[in-house]
């Protein structure tokens, strides 16, 4: 064998008197580690090729395995660290970009890690959130300037009239008069990620799609088509225009509850996507409308949005081919700039901006661009909201923050901060069973997630997976109640940028000052 | 099939064969099951030198499915059977070898229309099959699936009977 300058980044531990020899490893590796020798009755495990995504441990029926992260046998270099010579090697072996998958694992800082949440103490009662009604609704989209109402006489339009004086023999009631933008009504304010299928299984869609039906929410099809499978949890879904077209017709825009233009991902900022022709099998083909076994390449652009002016274009074109009926909302990452990219979108008449941040997840990204371009989703927010706040425009479109939402904590947090909801991708994939092992652009994921392997994608049983997402909803919309409740407060729509109920903790005067936020132990 | 008892109701184990992931855990469970000792290392290091699993996983390519006894309606193994070993519980449905009484002439064997039946040369020559774990509530092959490819549920063994002549 050739001269091996990487190393192995795990070590396989077989405890040899647990092994029953009953060869599921084998079977269950994807990457080849696990390999059964009948001559000896033994199971050799090769670490070199272990991702470390911890299938085979938890198959294991005897708990005979262990997959141990290796501690890199470099001498010890503060500077040159492991993670630079892996690199190197890999890179002066083959000369391409390196390639990784999720969000950033870098130690940037966790913002949401240096919030706390406020609790009600004498002065307000605290409200448990079992006994008594607490509502965290949300609505998605437009909202008015002012609403108008008129009085209705008569009888007529019983249905949307309401009755204010009842009782005092004449009828008179009154009636919305202005016309409200389209809405997305959430039953929780936690939106499922946009992931296509091709960067993820059918499978794992159709979880996906079936949790946020059942739940009263919403998925996002990434850039990927609506497969027709799917077409029955359609009012569920948000659908997604991103640059390279895929799977966009007349119908597709029709389908979904809201349509999405997509400009950029948190994980590659200023990067197009690319899924290679070996994932775009038949039906991903028939999905995304190219031909089967072509490379489905997303600019990095698109090239009929080079402005604000060329944005609201589109945004006005998908209203006017849906006939206004659907909130039309735009994705961007969270780049130094945001904020007055934030506010041009919205005056271009988007209903909703969705923001991305640093460590948000992909299937596949230059890990050059995913560990240093852009900034944490904290400050994305809150620099957001207070920008358009300040130019009194914050109501003519709702906030959607995504870019590792980790917690029910996270979510309140960033409702805190100044967001209506927010998007979570990896959360939801860990919640399928994804270990993080950062190797989806191989498409060989073990757990049935990011693969279009016939023998992998059954790993996912779509009734598992839904039931796990939904469990997932429930847990953290309990959890976003319990907060509430403690702070007093009973509806979600009160805490929405209301920043006095959030302090910092070891954080600068000037990251307390972007994030809108005192310090822990400063009064209100 | 109407039981002595008139109950029409039988669990059975249904296969998703689009779920199943080929590991073979119910294969393991069920060795573990009949064994003596129940624990599984001892039962694999130990005990268990020819036996079989009462479950077996059919594959080619990536299509995999686990089947054991179907524990038919009109179970052709009962007939064959030459020294009423193999008898149909009227009450469970349940279809059981008695290893006292098999004489290891494997009629069985041939008239299985599922292939499901396997001599097991481990102890005495005897018929091997599923007993669906009549002594727990869920078999331990649907119990131990990680991927829900087996369920135990319900089935109106009349329905059976008409799926069955409609296909004929």
């Amino acid at each position: 064998m050739a001269l091996k300058l990487t190393e192995s980044e795990f070590g396989i531990e077989r405890d040899a008197e647990k092994c029953i020899s009953c060869q599921v490893c084998v079977r269950q590796c994807s990457n080849d580690v696990h390999d059964f020798d009948s001559d000896d009755d033994t199971i050799v495990s090769d670490n070199q090729s272990c991702v470390g995504c911890h299938r085979c441990e938890s198959m294991c029926p005897t708990g005979a395995l262990e997959v141990k992260e290796r501690e890199a046998q470099f001498k010890t270099n503060a500077n040159w660290s492991p993670e630079h010579l892996k690199n190197l090697y890999k890179q002066a072996d083959a000369g391409g970009v390196m390639l990784t998958s999720m969000g950033s694992d870098k130690p940037y800082p966790i913002y949401w890690d240096h919030i706390l949440f406020n609790a009600s103490q004498v002065t307000n009662p605290s409200i448990d959130p079992l006994r008594e009604p607490m509502e965290i609704k949300t609505f998605i989209g437009k909202k008015s300037n002012k609403l108008e109402f008129e009085k209705v006489h008569g009888d007529e339009d019983k249905s949307q009239a309401k009755n204010i004086l009842g009782g005092t023999g004449k009828v008179s009631k009154i009636r919305l008069k202005s016309k409200v933008s389209p809405q997305l009504e959430l039953s929780t304010p936690i939106i499922f990620s946009a992931m296509s299928y091709g960067s993820i299984s059918f499978n794992a869609c159709k979880s996906l799609a079936a949790a946020s039906s059942e739940f009263g929410t919403y998925y996002n099809t990434g850039e990927g088509g609506l497969h027709q499978d799917l077409y029955k949890y359609a009012k569920n879904t948000i659908v997604q225009v991103a640059s390279g077209r895929f799977g966009v017709d007349i119908d597709y825009l029709n389908k979904g509850a809201a349509i999405e233009i997509k400009i950029g991902q948190g994980a590659k900022p200023g990067i197009g996507g690319h899924l290679p022709g070996e994932k775009v099998t038949k039906d991903i083909s028939n999905t995304r409308m190219i031909p089967e076994g072509t490379d489905a390449i997303s600019p990095a652009p698109h090239h009929d949005i080079y402005s604000i002016e060329d944005l609201s274009q589109l945004i006005h074109a998908l209203k006017e081919a849906t006939e206004w009926t659907k909130p039309v909302g735009v994705k961007v990452s969270a780049v130094h700039n945001i904020a007055p990219i934030a506010s041009g979108i919205v005056r271009a008449g988007a209903d909703f901006v969705s923001i991305d941040g640093l460590r948000g997840g992909t299937g596949a990204a230059p890990q050059v661009t995913r560990d240093n371009v852009g900034i944490p989703i904290e400050l994305a927010t809150a620099s957001v909201d207070e920008r358009l706040r300040e130019e009194g425009i914050r109501h003519q479109a709702s906030l959607l923050v995504a870019g590792s939402i980790r917690s029910s904590s996270d979510v309140i947090k960033a409702i805190a901060l100044g967001a209506d909801a927010v998007y979570i991708g990896t959360a939801a994939l860990i919640a399928m069973g994804c270990h993080l092992c950062q190797k989806c652009y191989t498409g060989k994921c073990n757990w049935g997630i990011a693969t279009q392997d016939p023998y992998l994608t059954k790993r996912l049983n779509p009734e598992i997976g839904t039931r796990r997402l939904l469990n997932l909803l429930r847990a953290w919309s309990l959890e976003v109640k319990e907060m509430l409740g403690g702070a007093g407060i009973n509806a979600i729509e009160s805490i929405r940028g209301n920043r006095e109920h959030l302090r910092g903790i070891s954080l600068s005067d000037r990251e307390l000052d972007i994030l809108g936020i005192k310090h822990a132990g400063e009064p209100w | 099939m109407q039981g002595s008892h008139g109950n029409k109701i039988m669990k059975n184990i249904f296969i998703q064969e689009e779920y199943c992931l080929g590991c073979r855990l119910c294969e393991i469970y069920c060795q573990v099951k009949h064994s003596k000792s129940k624990k599984i290392i001892k039962a694999f290091k130990k005990e268990l030198v020819d036996s079989l699993p009462r479950v077996l996983v059919e594959e080619i390519g990536y299509n995999s499915f686990a089947i054991q006894c179907r524990h038919c309606v009109d179970a052709p193994c009962e007939d064959a059977c030459i020294s009423g070993a193999m008898v149909k519980n009227k009450k469970t449905g349940v279809v059981i070898c008695n290893e006292k009484k098999c004489v290891g002439c494997w009629s069985c064997i041939m008239v299985c229309p599922y292939g499901v039946i396997k001599r097991d040369l481990s102890a005495k020559k005897i018929a091997s099959k599923c007993d669906l774990c009549e002594d727990e509530d869920i078999p331990v092959c649907v119990k131990n699936c990680p991927n829900e490819a087996l369920k135990f549920k319900e089935i109106d063994q009349k329905e059976l009977v008409d799926d069955r002549s409609e296909s004929k």
